[in-house]
């Protein structure tokens, strides 16, 4: 093994030749041609990569035999649905020995609890590490939206920005036409459009939204931060979940969901939601960005061509759309650190940040992939969507608290919202839940 | 005449130093015992004594997890969801699969090959089973829903309902497992002598009679021991409420497993967790006692 080392003589004379050399010379190119940075410098190593049921990890997968040309790395990947991901993960980083060198995280419901238990590398050495970062990796090219996720409180980014997704709704501008109604500006308004596009006796509805448990807590935040308010203060850590607001919300959920949905939706996640808006008979659809392609899909709904990409309408007091992401970080257990690491750096170069966008998988947090023609040029949805989505981002306000028992907290305020919609009283489920969820909030940030 | 020594032979060896001398046979099915079995489950009361989550630091507290059980209204209605989705799942079953044992009993022509289309069923993975009829279920989409229609039905929520959803779990349930009750029955029914059923139609019983007096009662071993075999099957169903439901809508289909599935696996509560499995031990080990009891008590009669 040659390990490169600097006198400091030779650094002086390599700092002053760059100097008088950078007017003349592409900073860049100096380095790729000294040999520091090398793809192949762990050619030969193999690493194990633990991605999520979702097209981020399906990309990513479909395209590692081009990290492996690129590097000489053997890549092996292994794709587990979220949910059972996220519990995977927990019990190996818990074991000690997790199994994998490369881990995608859902920032939204595991940046806490990684970021106390330090599970995972910070990445902030690796970047400034010039022996190890791709010189075009560009890194100043990340949204201060994407970096403000990776970072943790304490000041370590313990991963790279993969995702962003924000909230907004799918409206159907067929049935909007037939009513002669335009798309809701405020919260007001998705109701009277809700009222007037439901009649029942066609099996025709005006919204719908998740009413399943857990998966139905970021509907409720969505409406909660429209009256700026958070379900956790995040500087006091307190809950706000009996406000006058979060109880607004709550009703406004209820009223939505059980007046205007279809029957049904208390066992209602995405899925569910997807399935009946793309069937045609549905005027308001409020759910993730990133489940927009098989809606303009022939083969698999009634409505290509007729949906709607509207940006979250304002609330009483804010406008807000909410917002949930992944990063992809390196496990401080893992023997393979730098292989690992120029796998996360291809993971979330331009090049795949410009794939995810174009495949409509999810919102990459690069600036350069929305400001490039050609990307957009690439991209197999309408730009309706991509204006949706930009715009949404600029609005968007984190749709679950930054807390280590996010799921608990899901669970317990999910159920209480899936009561709503069978008709119980919103502040009393709130009330309810609030309780049973305190002291487990006031226990995890002892 | 030799070999009738042999047994013989082998009791008078057998006699001193006969454990000493075959005891180590015994040493690796003692030990993997003692590694799976016992090991786990004095650990697991261990933890249950301890307020244990992932990521958070461990304290011994006494029985504070079972108290905290019994006033967790959560667990409770857990309880009660279970013993009712349980019932439900051994009555149906044992009732229809007797059913279906009696007609399949009789000759008629294809016997064996509607024998094998009725158990198929049994055949399908749980979860393969689960998804499927996540899709009937469906309110608007759904083949059930369709099919109500079509007869003049209004449509029905199935398990997008907490009043319904366990009785339309149980279909699955019932879809899924009459089948191997059938096949224990009538194994029952084909071990049945035929005397008794000449002196009946002599005494000129109708069918009900005979079913009632003299079928049911020969059939009853068999009965109890799908029962049984029914009873632990229910208990522990996971794989069909939680492909289907996750224990919702809300809480209304919440079994003592997906409560505890929740609680370690979700929520990370370990200590709490492992109090649920030692109270859903004892729950079981009451329910099989009240099993053998009635066991006993067939056999008496």
């Amino acid at each position: 093994m040659k390990s490169i080392s600097f006198s400091r003589r030779g650094f002086v004379k390599a700092a002053a030749l760059g100097t008088l050399a950078a007017p003349m010379l592409n900073i860049k190119s100096v380095y790729s041609q000294s040999g520091a940075f090398n793809w192949k410098k762990f050619s030969g190593q193999s690493i194990e990569v633990s991605l999520t049921l979702s097209p981020r990890g399906e990309l990513l997968r479909r395209h590692e035999r081009e990290f492996t040309e690129l590097t000489g790395i053997k890549v092996g990947s292994e794709i587990v649905p979220e949910q059972q991901h996220r519990q995977q993960a927990v019990i190996q980083f818990n074991s000690g020995n997790p199994q994998f060198d490369v881990i995608t995280i859902s920032w939204h419901v595991q940046k806490r609890l990684f970021g106390k238990s330090k599970w995972l590398v910070d990445m902030k050495p690796l970047l400034a590490d010039r022996a190890l970062t791709a010189p075009d990796y560009d890194f100043s090219d990340f949204t201060a939206g994407g970096l403000r996720w990776a970072v943790q409180g304490d000041g370590r980014m313990d991963t790279l920005p993969l995702n962003i997704d924000p909230w907004m709704i799918y409206w159907n501008k067929e049935l909007f036409a037939a009513k002669g109604l335009a798309f809701p500006k405020t919260f007001e308004e998705i109701l009277m459009a809700a009222e007037k596009l439901t009649d029942k006796a066609s099996g025709q509805y005006g919204w719908v939204s998740r009413g399943l448990k857990n998966a139905n807590v970021p509907v409720w935040t969505s409406f909660m931060i429209g009256h700026d308010m958070d379900p956790v203060n995040p500087k006091t850590v307190q809950l706000q979940t009996t406000t006058p607001e979060a109880v607004a919300a709550a009703e406004y959920y209820k009223k939505l969901n059980k007046d205007f949905a279809p029957p049904g939706t208390v066992g209602f996640n995405w899925n569910e939601s997807q399935t009946s808006f793309s069937q045609g008979k549905i005027g308001m659809w409020l759910d993730g960005i990133g489940f927009a392609p098989p809606l303009e899909d022939p083969t698999k709904s009634r409505v290509v061509g007729k949906v709607g990409y509207g940006i979250m309408p304002s609330g009483p007091k804010a406008r807000h759309s909410a917002t949930f992401g992944d990063g992809i970080g390196i496990p401080v257990a893992s023997k393979k650190k730098e292989a690992a690491y120029l796998y996360t750096q291809w993971a979330t170069s331009k090049l795949m940040c410009a794939r995810l966008l174009q495949s409509g998988g999810g919102s990459p947090c690069r600036g350069s992939s929305y400001s490039d023609k050609d990307v957009i040029a690439g991209l197999k949805l309408p730009r309706e969507w991509l204006t949706c989505l930009q715009e949404s981002t600029a609005i968007g306000r984190p749709g679950l608290p930054e807390i280590s028992p996010v799921t608990e907290f899901r669970d317990v305020f999910g159920v209480g919202l899936t009561n709503t919609i069978g008709g119980a009283d919103a502040r009393a489920e709130l009330v309810k839940a609030t309780e049973a969820f305190a002291p487990v909030l006031q226990k995890s940030e002892a | 005449m030799e070999r009738d020594a042999v047994p013989g032979e082998m009791l008078a060896t057998r006699g001193r130093g006969f454990g000493h001398r075959y005891l180590p046979f015994a040493y690796p099915a003692l030990v993997i015992t003692a590694a799976v079995i016992v090991f786990p489950w004095l650990f697991t009361v261990y933890m249950s004594l301890h307020d244990w989550k992932i990521g958070q630091d461990r304290e011994f507290v006494g029985l504070a997890n079972f108290v905290r059980l019994a006033k967790d209204v959560r667990f409770l209605e857990s309880i009660g969801h279970t013993l009712y989705f349980t019932a439900l799942a051994v009555v149906l079953p044992l009732v229809f699969g007797t059913a279906a044992a009696l007609v399949f009993n009789e000759r008629f022509p294809l016997r064996g090959l509607f024998r094998a289309v009725f158990i198929l069923p049994m055949m399908a993975t749980p979860v393969a089973v689960a998804l499927v009829w996540t899709m009937m279920f469906h309110p608007q989409l759904g083949v059930l829903n369709y099919l109500l229609s079509t007869v003049g039905l209004p449509p029905q929520l199935w398990v997008y309902s907490p009043g319904t959803v366990i009785p339309s779990l149980v279909m699955v349930e019932v879809w899924h497992w009459t089948p191997l009750v059938m096949l224990i029955v009538l194994g029952g029914l084909a071990a049945a002598p035929t005397e008794p059923y000449d002196s009946a139609k002599i005494d000129g019983a109708n069918g009900w009679q005979i079913f009632r007096h003299i079928t049911l009662p020969l059939i009853m071993p068999f009965l109890l021991v799908a029962a049984v075999i029914r009873t632990i099957d229910a208990l522990k169903a996971f794989d069909t409420i939680f492909v289907i439901t996750g224990g919702g809508p809300g809480t209304a289909s919440e079994t003592i497993n997906i409560f505890l599935y929740l609680q370690a696996f979700s929520f990370y509560n370990i200590g709490y967790a492992s109090a649920v499995t030692i109270v859903f031990f004892v729950i079981i080990v009451a329910l099989a006692v009240v099993l053998l009891w009635l066991r006993q008590k067939a056999k008496w009669s």
